[in-house]
């Protein structure tokens, strides 16, 4: 464990002395990402004020209250592995990874955590600053904080784990960017990003409640807001679990056969 | 006491199932409906040893499988057949211990992060690695001496040179003192001296450590240096594994003379084959039977100033050897 301790340790060293190389890009990444919450929380405010201040549940202070923290949740749980992958497997590099005495998914963890953490600076004021732009509805419990710091963590390791696993694909073809796009669309919809998922229409929502994405993004965002009930954060947690685990016994199992198949044909 | 080999290999096989498909639209379209493989065997049926703190040079030609027999010999690639053991573990099963003790060094690949100070990522292999701080500051101290890295430490990789990246990418991949080396071309695309001096300094890694070294090259200086013991394998298949002196023994049977004469424009043709005449000097290639006779016949009949006898150079042996 001191072992594990140290190694991330050294990893966040070195992700973090990497990105401050890359400081522009990664501002601009950085500010699409704050972007795209933003023009859906202007869309909807403006059908909101146009029909008379309200869509389904949701007045514009709402909707502000929702974009707001869906920006923070998915600053904090969104990874980019799946496109590294197809570059790692191509050019071999997996293939240094691979010598290494430490599993490769450890320094991804690690780059990831220390990016957060990284961009946080950036996140909170940023948080700060639409709050006092849009004058959300959003008040602050103790108790929901901390369920929705714990629904945060899970989701971050839940989608991290699933984006890992569908990164591997790219041991067997190298067009996985068409496979990104996919997940990346039908997460657009199903996560709640677009819209608020009890918006959409009715059989959208039931798909939703069994994939992933919602978990992943929606429901740390609802119940931040104070929108569920007891019942249905349990549910919400139990959802979680279950594609916490699902996605970790995928990625075992995809990760032993993309080997099999990557040390079969070499790169 | 017979000791037990570093690296054991046996019948080894290795078999790639490659696509194929012609060349064309039509070809392009038919290869959706079928598939068509192609088995490549690039390693054909190798058997060898490795006795600890050996260097031995693994030669061949482009695509002979060597690189292909040094990635299974480190676990990168899963062999088809045949048996493999390095330091007694079985390398694809990617055994901690075993990759604690192992390293492969291929040409282009990098150890080292791009975008920070190199001795950031010596300092990130030491957390992999999980090597005591002492052991890790000794063991880098006497690398950076040996390769002269002290000024290239705090340079971000990506403002060194070709050669000076290599030397700290050979250095990242020793902190951990590995017992065993796998060299793939690690002195490609190197000006003499860079190659001169990462040439030396794994003469020294080995004899410090006792460390096992396989090592391809194209550049026969390297082999010459380092490797007492040559293997070679060409279309898969061992071709030789002796002792560098044994291989111009066995492929090469001639001797190159070299005279140096008193005279101008000398016509030494019924002596050997003349290989070059520049002014007075004349290089001879003799059948190594007769070496004596013509050295003898050259020194009663001729004004030779200066003559010697030497093998032909390596790569004419090598090439050789490939032309069998």
């Amino acid at each position: 464990m001191k072992h594990y301790l140290e190694i991330y340790w050294a990893f966040f060293k070195t992700t973090i002395a990497v990105q401050f190389q890359y400081r522009a890009s990664m501002s601009i990444w950085m500010i699409g990402r704050v972007l795209e919450p933003v023009v859906y929380l202007v869309v909807w405010a403006t059908v909101a004020n146009a029909r008379g201040g309200m869509v389904g549940d949701y007045n514009p202070e709402d909707f502000a209250a929702y974009y707001i923290v869906l920006m923070i949740v998915n600053q904090f749980t969104f990874t980019w592995v799946m496109h590294e992958y197809d570059y790692r497997i191509r050019q071999g590099a997996l293939s240094v990874l691979l010598l290494k005495p430490v599993h490769p998914i450890h320094s991804d963890i690690a780059d990831n955590i220390s990016y957060k953490v990284l961009m946080s600076f950036i996140v909170f004021p940023t948080a700060i600053l639409l709050y006092i732009l849009f004058d959300p509805n959003l008040l602050f419990h103790l108790q929901t904080f901390a369920l929705f710091l714990c629904a945060l963590t899970i989701a971050f390791f839940m989608r991290f784990f699933i984006e890992w696993t569908l990164a591997l694909i790219a041991f067997w073809t190298t067009r996985n960017e068409a496979i990104n796009q996919m997940y990346f669309t039908l997460g657009l919809f199903l996560s709640g990003r677009i819209a608020p998922i009890e918006l959409l229409p009715n059989l959208v929502q039931q798909i939703a409640n069994i994939l992933p994405f919602r978990w992943a993004v929606a429901f740390p965002v609802e119940l931040m807001l104070g929108r569920l009930s007891n019942e249905q954060i349990w549910h919400g947690f139990t959802m979680q679990g279950m594609w916490l685990v699902i996605s970790l016994v995928l990625l075992k199992i995809v990760w032993r056969s993309g080997i099999k198949k990557y040390s079969a044909v070499g790169s | 006491m017979a000791t037990t080999p570093d690296i054991t290999i046996q019948n080894l096989r290795k078999t790639y199932v490659v696509p194929e498909r012609d060349t064309g639209l039509g070809a392009a379209i038919k290869s959706l409906i079928v598939r068509k493989t192609r088995d490549v065997e690039a390693v054909k049926d190798i058997t060898f040893t490795v006795e600890p703190g050996e260097v031995v040079g693994f030669l061949g030609p482009n695509g002979a499988g060597k690189t292909t027999t040094l990635k299974m010999l480190s676990g990168l690639l899963h062999p088809t057949s045949g048996d493999i053991s390095v330091l007694g573990y079985t390398p694809f099963n990617r055994n901690k211990e075993f990759l604690q003790q192992i390293t492969l060094v291929m040409g282009q690949r990098n150890q080292l992060i791009w975008d920070i100070p190199v001795g950031d990522s010596f300092e990130r292999n030491r957390a992999i690695y999980r090597l005591p701080t002492d052991e890790y500051n000794h063991t880098r101290d006497e690398l950076v001496d040996l390769l002269d890295l002290a000024e290239l430490l705090p340079k971000p990789v990506r403002n060194l040179s070709l050669g000076e990246r290599m030397k700290c990418e050979v250095a990242a991949a020793l902190l951990h003192r590995p017992q065993v080396l796998f060299l793939d071309e690690p002195t490609i695309g190197l000006d003499v001296t860079m190659q001169r001096r990462i040439r030396t300094f794994i003469g020294e890694y080995n004899k410090r450590y006792n460390a096992t070294v396989l090592l391809t090259s194209h550049y026969m200086a390297d082999v010459e240096a380092l490797c007492k013991r040559v293997i070679i394998i060409h279309h898969g298949q061992l071709l030789f594994d002796g002792a560098l002196t044994e291989l111009v023994n066995r492929f090469s049977p001639h001797k190159t003379i070299v005279v140096d004469l008193d005279i101008e424009q000398a016509d030494l043709s019924n002596y050997g084959d003349v290989i070059t005449a520049e002014g007075n000097r004349i290089t001879l290639r003799v059948p190594k039977s007769e070496t004596a006779t013509v050295t003898g016949r050259l020194l009663a009949d001729l004004p030779v100033i200066d003559l010697t006898v030497a093998d032909p150079p390596i790569e004419e042996v090598i090439e050789q050897v490939f032309s069998t």
